[in-house]
């Protein structure tokens, strides 16, 4: 029951008004048929469902229909933020290159 | 019935000019304009109301509100029953039938309480030791169990009553109007904040009323309450909503509270047009819990007499109700948080007894407690109460010197008891201290703390500040009144503060005459041979945890799951703390290493219909019509629901007689109309979805695994749609309008899906691709004209030469093609494709017209006898076809390539389409995977069960290797015989294979012969639709 803020409608909206879709930034391989059974089913079925922040999309389904990216912890239910997909990209990239920097 | 324990209090809430008739297990009594049926009982001097759980021990009333353990009720009769109220929470109206709920055969006579005569013999986990062999009599001893546990019964008849749902967005919300969430909520009104305030009972106050000679800011406590709220209603700011539980805190500051609306008042006076409850679903900014606490009992020996009861309640009988519930009450306590009651009951009259568990007593209370004539036994516990279903005395014991009871046990020494006193007395009530309600803290993650200083367990003022959640009054565990509303004040500021506002609060004198507290004592039970309860409605023994903690349970979930501590529709408001504490003193270790059980909403329970709001019937599953409806009830059609569909089923002819058909011969003879002549149906349900744009045929050759590149404008396409696991998820015909144009057509039920869908895969992955979708489902109404006489019937519509006549010759307009043009004068769009496998046309117009072109087809094919007919003909048809239906034949573990469709699939496409790679796994490509085929069963009269098993051999001894099931099954009329499908493992090489293509369908115990055959039943070559 939280809420999410659509970066298309730029409104604070309940989450009934959104349809869950999934674990993002899971990129379709560029050549399927060049992956191995393996490394394709990894990309159909494996899943990080982490307890703690997780990326994820939603489809502000009774909305604008547009899918947008939010960072929610899936412990508490608290979201860090929500963005459209490339925007999102951009500030996921920067933390998993921070997270990176910081284990060096 | 005279009210024997009535009495006049100044500061009574109760209107004894305004009497009340009521009546409880078919009695008649007499209460008044104020009271619960709880105090009118009381006052009435009814003493025994319930029958307990478990041994059928007679029950009375304990507490005085939610945390009431024993009297549950039945409310009202017929439609408007309520089972399971508590008597404490109903307000009295005039003309109130209430019920038992426990008690079989009656009140008085209670079946089980033979059994608790040997209670030792059934101790926790009885009934799952005793009712477990033979497994297969458990029907009938749950059967019995249940009627006789009791619990009230659920009305037979629909709900007459209609609930609504009310959404608010607020600054704040401060849930509670007693002493400190009246303070929250002025201070937070007065900054100009929005401010809604909820509390669940009849009228804001809440201990302040049962409490009548506490004064604040040097007046009366009441007369305090009573300026804060006129305050309150003046500032427009305030919303204030009483009769409003808070059931639930869920993520984000999102409070669901329950207002009852006319529940309070005699039927004659509640309005039709009114809600009897409305849920608000309220959004705040800031929540501040001021939600209090109970009373929690201490245990002692029969502690469960009627008649034993707590001292705030016992308090507020007498304060709020004027209700002595007795002449004499003997009083224990192990705090100074009872001894206001204790002077306030002797000073209205009452004769007094005061034990008190510690040995030294405030000089202060001393005097006055004196002064007022109350015997005064310190160092005293109950060790057992006199009495069966009424008290009639109690034996004080003396603890302990040390009084350190947990010290003693630390140091493995028995309590002994030095020396008894035997008082009478007609009433009981204990305090072991409060246990504060910190149920709407915990609902979404937060967790107590046990505090040694309150003992209890609290939530913090501001630990959750960062989600908004402030804490105020006893649910911190702060109990004074004084210390309360100074840290509430300290509190509310603070939360005023991060909202931006100004606090008032240096203007209020908040100066209280409450008498400096001692520290309280920890004892949670007196020692004592007698059966001591902890949780009443469940019948939870002392003796019942211990067992449990020898029989090696050492979480406090399992304890609670074992002996059914804190189940029940109180939820253990009453006894959890107790529980945790005597399992801590069993298990060895402290009440904090133990901990709570987990708070979960709803905090009470919450009627169904409150949380269905106006969502119920249509409101909840709209059912959508096709514009063809007027025409489907005029030829009477039968309805079956798809999607939220209402389609014709089937159209049953009444004859002469008025016989009506049954659904099989309506079938049979609609599927012999569409094979030989002419029948319709109506297709308008199918999803439509339009895709415009300049890469719409590369979008489709990526989501579709069959190719789009070559169909020209004017031509149609079957295509399949896989998921990304290569599972066959959606089919339909799709029309190229344009090369930037086409028209998707969907399955009914998967319309939205694919949809959601598609644009999932466009945004996602392909945003460079230029697509826009729409759906058009509702925007066309679909006739499907089908059967060897279609085209003449069409053909006398489409030949209007002003409009746009079609040329139907089977060269200009061949089948998978489609047409623009009039049909009876409409616009149309026809699509010569087949379900069915007859030469056939889907004609659509715009829906506003399609009933009207739908009666003009009725009427041009009447010379043929044109039969409408409806979807369980339109599956008999496909299924001689051996046409899939996904969801039917596919169950999202079917490929392409098991239903032999490989037709369908272009592995050529440049582009990888979904699901293509997973159609090279090592499992997909598998030969002997589950595949679709046909089966004709030996006896052709016999239709085969869907669902049906497939098996190899008829001996159905287990183990019985299964190798698929039955998936659609129907009697062919037009064959003269049954036919069916089925997924069966291996089934194309067992299909062509003469020596191994017997199976055997399993259903409800018979073995069924059938023959693996092609699933296409009827015309193999296509001849009947080319034409």
């Amino acid at each position: 029951m939280f809420v999410i803020n659509c970066p298309h409608c730029q409104e604070a909206r309940e989450e009934e008004e959104f349809h869950y879709e999934g674990e993002a930034f899971i990129a379709r391989p560029a050549n399927p048929e060049a992956e191995t059974d393996d490394a394709w089913g990894d990309y159909l079925f494996m899943k990080k469902n982490p307890k703690g922040w997780h990326w994820e999309m939603w489809n502000h389904a009774t909305g604008c229909r547009k899918i947008l990216v939010a960072k929610r912890n899936t412990a508490n239910h608290a979201i860090a933020g929500s963005w459209t997909l490339s925007e999102a990209r951009k500030v996921y990239d920067k933390e998993q290159y921070d997270a990176e920097q910081a284990t060096k | 019935m005279n009210s024997n324990n009535r009495i006049k209090h100044q500061h009574s809430r109760v209107d004894l000019t305004k009497p009340l008739n009521f009546s409880f297990n078919g009695k008649s009594y007499i209460g008044y304009q104020g009271d619960t049926l709880a105090s009118a009982l009381l006052a009435n001097g009814v003493k025994v109301m319930a029958r307990s759980f478990k041994y059928g021990r007679p029950r009375g009333i304990v507490g005085a509100w939610a945390e009431e353990p024993n009297c549950l009720v039945q409310i009202d009769v017929g439609a408007k029953t309520t089972p399971d109220l508590k008597a404490t929470q109903v307000e009295l109206y005039e003309g109130l039938v209430a019920g038992r709920t426990s008690g079989w055969p009656s009140l008085a006579f209670d079946l089980k309480s033979i059994g608790g005569h040997f209670s030792r013999f059934m101790p926790a986990g009885f009934y799952y030791k005793t009712f477990k062999w033979p497994a297969q009599f458990w029907p009938l001893y749950e059967h019995i169990i249940r009627r006789a546990a009791g619990y009230g019964s659920s009305p037979i008849e629909a709900d007459v009553e209609t609930y609504d749902h009310k959404h608010h967005h607020t600054d704040v919300l401060v849930v509670g109007g007693g002493a400190t969430g009246l303070l929250a909520a002025l201070l937070a009104g007065r900054s100009g904040a929005s401010v809604i305030l909820l509390d669940d009972q009849s009228e804001l106050g809440g201990y302040l009323l049962s409490s009548p000679n506490t004064t604040i800011g040097g007046k009366s406590a009441i007369e305090w309450r009573d300026n804060v709220i006129t305050e309150l209603q003046s500032l427009p700011n305030v919303q204030m909503l009483t009769r409003t539980t808070a059931f639930g805190l869920h993520d984000m500051n999102m409070i669901q509270a329950v207002e009852l609306l006319q529940d309070h008042l005699p039927h004659n006076q509640r309005k039709p047009a009114q809600r009897r409850e409305r849920l608000h679903r309220i959004r705040a900014s800031k929540v501040v819990l001021a939600t209090g606490a109970f009373e929690r009992p201490l245990v002692f020996g029969h502690n469960d007499v009627p008649g034993v009861m707590t001292v705030s309640a016992i308090a507020t009988y007498f304060n709020r109700y004027g209700v002595a519930c007795g002449q004499h009450a003997l009083i224990l306590t192990s705090n100074d948080g009872a001894y206001q009651a204790v002077a306030d009951l002797a000073a209205g009259g009452l004769q007094v007894t005061l034990a008190d568990v510690r040995t030294e007593i405030n000089p202060a209370w001393d005097a006055r407690f004196k002064q007022l004539g109350i015997d005064v036994y310190l160092g005293f516990g109950i060790s057992e109460v006199f009495g069966k279903t009424t008290v009639t005395g109690a034996r004080l014991s003396k603890l302990n010197p040390t009084n350190a009871m947990q010290e003693m046990l630390a140091q493995g020494v028995k309590l002994r008891v030095i020396n008894q006193i035997d008082v009478a007395c007609d009433i009981v009530a204990s305090s072991g201290g409060l246990s504060p309600t910190v149920h709407l803290f915990c609902h979404d993650g937060g967790r107590p703390t046990w505090s040694d200083e309150s003992l209890a367990f609290v939530v913090s003022a501001n630990s959750r500040a960062n989600a908004g959640i402030y804490c105020v009054g006893a649910v911190t565990g702060v109990f004074g009144l004084q210390a309360g509303l100074e840290k509430a004040v300290e509190t509310t500021n603070e939360m005023l503060n991060s909202l931006g506002k100004n606090s008032t609060a240096s203007k209020l004198n908040l100066t209280t005459n409450e008498i400096a507290r001692s520290p309280a004592q920890a004892i949670y039970r007196i020692p004592t041979n007698k059966k001591a309860f902890v949780d009443f409605q469940n019948d939870v023994a002392v003796t019942d945890i211990e067992l449990a903690v020898r029989e090696n349970f050492k979480s406090i979930e399992h304890i609670k799951r074992y002996t059914a501590l804190g189940f029940g529709t109180d939820q253990g408001k009453l006894s959890n703390v107790n529980g945790f504490a005597i399992s801590a003193e069993f298990l060895g270790k402290t009440i904090p290493q133990v901990g709570t059980t987990t708070y979960r909403p709803a905090y009470t329970p919450v009627s169904f219909g409150a949380l269905a709001g106006a969502h119920v019937n249509d409101t909840f599953e709209p059912r959508r019509y096709t514009a063809m409806q007027p025409s489907h009830e005029k030829y009477e059609a039968e309805f079956e629901t798809v999607g939220n569909w209402m389609r014709p089923w089937y159209f049953p002819k009444t004859s002469e007689n008025m016989h009506s058909e049954d659904m099989h011969a309506a079938v049979n003879r609609e599927c012999l109309a569409a094979r030989n002549s002419v029948a319709m149906l109506d297709a308008s349900t199918l999803g439509k979805i339009d895709i415009q744009g300049r890469d719409v045929r590369e979008f489709l050759n990526r989501v579709y695994s069959n190719a789009w590149s070559q169909l020209a404008p004017g031509k149609c396409r079957y295509g399949l749609m896989l998921n990304e696991a290569g599972m066959v998820m959606d089919d339909g015909v799709t029309a190229c309008i344009t090369d930037t144009h086409f028209l998707m057509t969907t399955t009914t039920g998967g319309a939205a899906n694919v949809l959601n869908w598609l644009e999932k895969w466009h945004q996602t992955e392909w945003p460079e691709l230029e697509v826009y979708m729409t759906s058009v489902t509702d925007h066309w109404a679909t006739a499907a004209l089908v059967g060897p006489k279609s085209r003449e019937v069409l053909a006398k519509l489409c030949n209007d030469i002003d409009l746009s006549p079609i040329n139907l010759s089977p060269d200009a307009f061949k089948f998978m093609d489609w047409r623009d043009g009039t049909v009876a004068g409409v616009p149309a769009r026809i699509f010569r494709i087949s379900f069915s496998g007859e030469l056939a046309y889907e004609i659509n117009v715009d829906a506003s017209y399609g009933n009207y072109v739908w009666e003009e087809l009725m009427q041009a094919g009447a010379s043929f006898d044109i039969t409408p007919y409806g979807t369980e003909t339109m599956h008999v048809l496909r299924a001689e076809k051996g046409f899939i239906i996904v969801g039917q034949e596919t169950d999202g573990s079917v490929t392409p390539l098991d239903l032999d469709m490989a037709w369908a699939v272009s592995l050529k496409k440049p582009f990888s389409f979904i699901g293509k790679r997973s159609l090279a796994r090592s499992d997909t490509v598998r030969t002997d995977r589950k595949q679709l085929v046909g089966l004709l069963t030996e006896d052709p009269t016999i239709v085969l069960k869907e669902g049906a098993q497939i098996i190899n051999s008829s001996n159905i001894l287990p183990p019985v290797p299964m190798f698929g099931h039955v998936t659609s099954s129907y009697y062919s009329a037009f064959l003269g015989r049954s036919i069916a499908l089925a997924l069966v493992t291996d089934g194309l090489k067992r299909r062509d294979d003469p020596a191994n293509n017997t199976i055997y369908a399993w259903a409800e115990g018979k073995a069924v012969k059938a023959t693996i055959v092609s699933p296409v039943f009827v015309d193999a070559e296509g001849a009947r639709h080319n034409v």
